[in-house]
């Protein structure tokens, strides 16, 4: 394929334009390849996710950071079937080699809560107001467990409405060692508490207890802290990882605080417009962040070493997605941009060690299978680094990306 | 002593999750507060109460048969005559009458309510959980049902099916479905988008158990003030019907009957016709009240101590 292709082809070529995300070795335990959610509104067809894919290792911290309306939670929620009135396609989501887009919608719920749970943002409203929290845990716990206590609508009723879960069934101890688990103190005095008698980072660690009622192996964490003040956020944050550690589940922790990102994430993923812009270590990242839309994004960030007297903000605003620049998304607001970035990017960034850059400057695209592929033009890209390296003084974006944020 | 400390020693409530005959004892607490702090749910309460014992024990407390006619006392006005509320044309006890009347008042009344809220709630539920074409059909026929007078569908379902409890009980009730299932619907269309709805399919709950057992619970605190509101006006229902001489048996003393019965010797004997009528008004308002207190005791959220 090359760069004649009209702006149009856009949307076919770039569902070419992915790779197997996996570096070979053991499968990973979630795959996303090329996934498209699409909203059909009154205004038009909106993309809110334009072809994603990543992959997510057992145990691991995946970070996807990105503005609002990056389309972050909406890749979540597609995962789980849960992106409402959307439109979700992929070439492949599999989780642990089950095809998640294959399932009906009751396959999906033997899947929530089970495999993959989740904990949203604002735990003020993700706590039904009228069950107990002991209640509303030992009820997930039934769900997931055959333990032998009846799930009919009359027994669930009952329970909910009159008796309550009795205090000696197993489900009701689970959910009281499952409080405990997260570290919530008196949990089994607290288990008869309703949600507006806690405090807002206990809510938060109840949304965490009722997510790991069914032994999930990923908990997709959507902006777990957003909502709490910086104190009880590390508490929260280090809880998921201790989580982690003990019961070696993975979390895909969508935030889109760099700050966050850096002290809990094994590798991050930055979305800009629905799409992806570059994935790293965390490490990478912030040492070596590549993409001009991330190293917008650091730069933005405060720094105690800081002489500059305003921080560096990146100019203008996120695209309307019903109409996004053809190419790079961010090509328009890209201190960066040139010729090419009208231009879809074709294939896959090949990366080294799982650094890959969604963008023209960085040009190491492969074929889905790894092979070498035409690349844009290749030499217009080396030439455009070149003279913007020569006038880029004083300019935020250097494409000549030395280490000074290193 | 206060009546919630009277209500804990009673029950033997504990705080915590303990359960008083197999009931969350919280609940009944709270009712037990509410009780306390509220002279108007106390009125509500009594009036409830005595109204409800004076139905359900009739055959024990009435002084007199309520069909036994004395001759020598017809229309008798007062104690003079040793009827504590007179007799009515036929020389029947009023009292005795009226306490049978409750019977058949109170329960046509709950009855047809409660018919009204099953059947309306599932359907405000379906269809306000759904949305899209089933609440569409749903509310399109909810829209019919509430396009005809209530009066209208009530004389031809007992035209059609006949007289007697049950299909009076039925008649009254199918008025109140619609506006069950419309207000219903209108809690759980801003129910659904709560995030904990989210949060439950999240967690893999399936549609059944959302609809039931988490946005249900939800909706209860305005739904229950509705129950008692049409409670009332059922009872008001079945006593018009009564007095057109639609309601359960001609002979059957029901308040409305009675009241209608006295229409005619109003001149003569005020008491036969304003008896009945202010054992209605006493227990509507009275339901009214109790429901006010029903809601807040229902509704955890606004008893927000930590």
């Amino acid at each position: 394929m090359s760069s004649s292709l009209p702006p149009n082809a856009n949307a076919q070529q770039e569902s070419n334009a992915t790779a197997s995300p996996t570096d070979g070795g053991d499968d990973p335990l979630l795959v996303v390849e090329d996934l498209h959610t699409t909203f059909s509104t009154d205004r038009g067809e909106v993309p809110a996710v334009d072809g994603v894919s990543f992959a997510i290792e057992e145990g691991e911290v995946f970070g996807v950071v990105g503005e609002s309306g990056s389309g972050k939670s909406v890749t979540a929620l597609s995962l789980l079937g849960l992106a409402d009135g959307a439109r979700v396609e992929a070439d492949r989501v599999s989780f642990r080699d089950e095809d998640l887009l294959a399932k009906d919608e009751r396959g999906l719920r033997a899947i929530r809560g089970n495999d993959i749970s989740m904990i949203f943002q604002d735990p003020m409203s993700s706590l039904n107001p009228v069950m107990t929290v002991g209640e509303q845990i030992a009820e997930v716990v039934r769900h997931h467990n055959d333990i032998g206590e009846s799930r009919s609508l009359f027994a669930e009723l009952r329970r909910k409405y009159v008796t309550g879960t009795s205090e000696s069934s197993a489900s009701w101890e689970r959910a009281v060692e499952l409080l405990e688990t997260v570290g919530i103190p008196d949990p089994g005095d607290r288990a008869h508490e309703y949600p507006h008698q806690l405090s807002g980072g206990m809510k938060q660690r109840v949304m965490i207890a009722q997510a790991l009622a069914g032994d999930p192996d990923l908990i997709i964490a959507d902006e777990p802290t957003t909502a709490l003040d910086v104190t009880i956020e590390a508490q929260i944050l280090n809880e998921l990882l201790d989580l982690r550690d003990e019961f070696g589940v993975s979390i895909m922790l969508i935030t889109h605080d760099l700050a966050v990102v850096r002290e809990t994430c094994d590798r991050v993923a930055v979305m800009y417009a629905g799409e992806l812009m570059e994935t790293a270590d965390a490490g990478t990242l912030f040492d070596d962040p590549r993409h001009p839309y991330t190293r917008g994004l650091i730069n933005s960030i405060p720094r105690t070493d800081d002489d500059r007297e305003w921080l560096d903000a990146i100019e203008g605003n996120v695209p309307d997605p019903t109409a996004k620049p053809s190419g790079c998304p961010f090509s328009d607001r890209c201190g960066a941009a040139f010729s090419l970035c009208g231009e879809p990017l074709v294939g896959y960034p090949a990366g080294k060690s799982g650094h890959r850059t969604w963008c023209h400057l960085y040009n190491d695209a492969v074929s889905r299978d790894g092979d070498e592929i035409d690349h844009v033009d290749e030499m217009k890209a080396k030439q455009h680094i070149e003279e913007y390296a020569a006038a880029a003084d004083g300019v935020p974006y250097r494409p000549d990306f030395g280490s000074e944020y290193a | 002593m206060s009546v919630s400390e009277l209500f804990k020693r009673t029950i033997g409530a504990s705080g915590g999750g303990g359960k008083t005959f197999g009931v969350r004892s919280d609940l009944l607490e709270r009712f037990g507060q509410t009780l306390s702090r509220d002279l108007r749910a106390k009125i509500g309460f009594s009036v409830v109460l005595l109204f409800g014992l004076a139905a359900v024990f009739a055959p024990m407390l009435a002084p007199y048969d309520p069909m036994a006619q004395e001759y020598g006392v017809l229309m008798a006005p007062d104690l003079t005559s040793a009827h504590p509320l007179g007799t009515d044309s036929f020389g029947r006890d009023l009292l005795a009458r009226l306490m049978f009347g409750a019977r058949i008042s109170l329960a046509v009344g709950l009855g047809a309510v409660t018919f009204g809220a099953v059947l309306g709630i599932l359907i405000g539920l379906v269809s306000g959980y759904y949305g899209g074409y089933v609440d569409d059909v749903l509310m399109r026929a909810v829209d019919v049902m509430w396009a005809f007078p209530w009066l209208l569908i009530a004389i031809m379902l007992v035209a059609i099916f006949g007289q007697g409890f049950w299909n009076v009980m039925v008649a009254v009730g199918f008025a109140y479905i619609d506006d069950f299932a419309r207000l219903a619907r209108g809690e759980v269309l801003s129910i659904r988008e709560e995030e904990y709805t989210m949060a439950a399919k999240s967690v893999g709950l399936g549609d059944r158990e959302i609809i039931f057992e988490e946005v249900f619970p939800n909706t209860v605190a305005p739904l229950i003030v509705q129950f008692t509101v049409f409670t009332a006006r059922a009872i008001l229902a079945e006593s018009t019907l009564s007095f057109l001489g639609l309601g359960v048996k001609p002979t059957t003393p029901t308040w409305g009957a009675l009241l209608g019965q006295g229409r005619g010797f109003i001149t003569q004997a005020w008491w036969i016709s304003i008896v009945p009528g202010i054992a209605i008004m006493v227990t509507v308002l009275g339901i009214n009240l109790f429901g006010d207190a029903l809601r807040d005791a229902f509704d955890v959220k606004e008893t927000g101590e930590t």
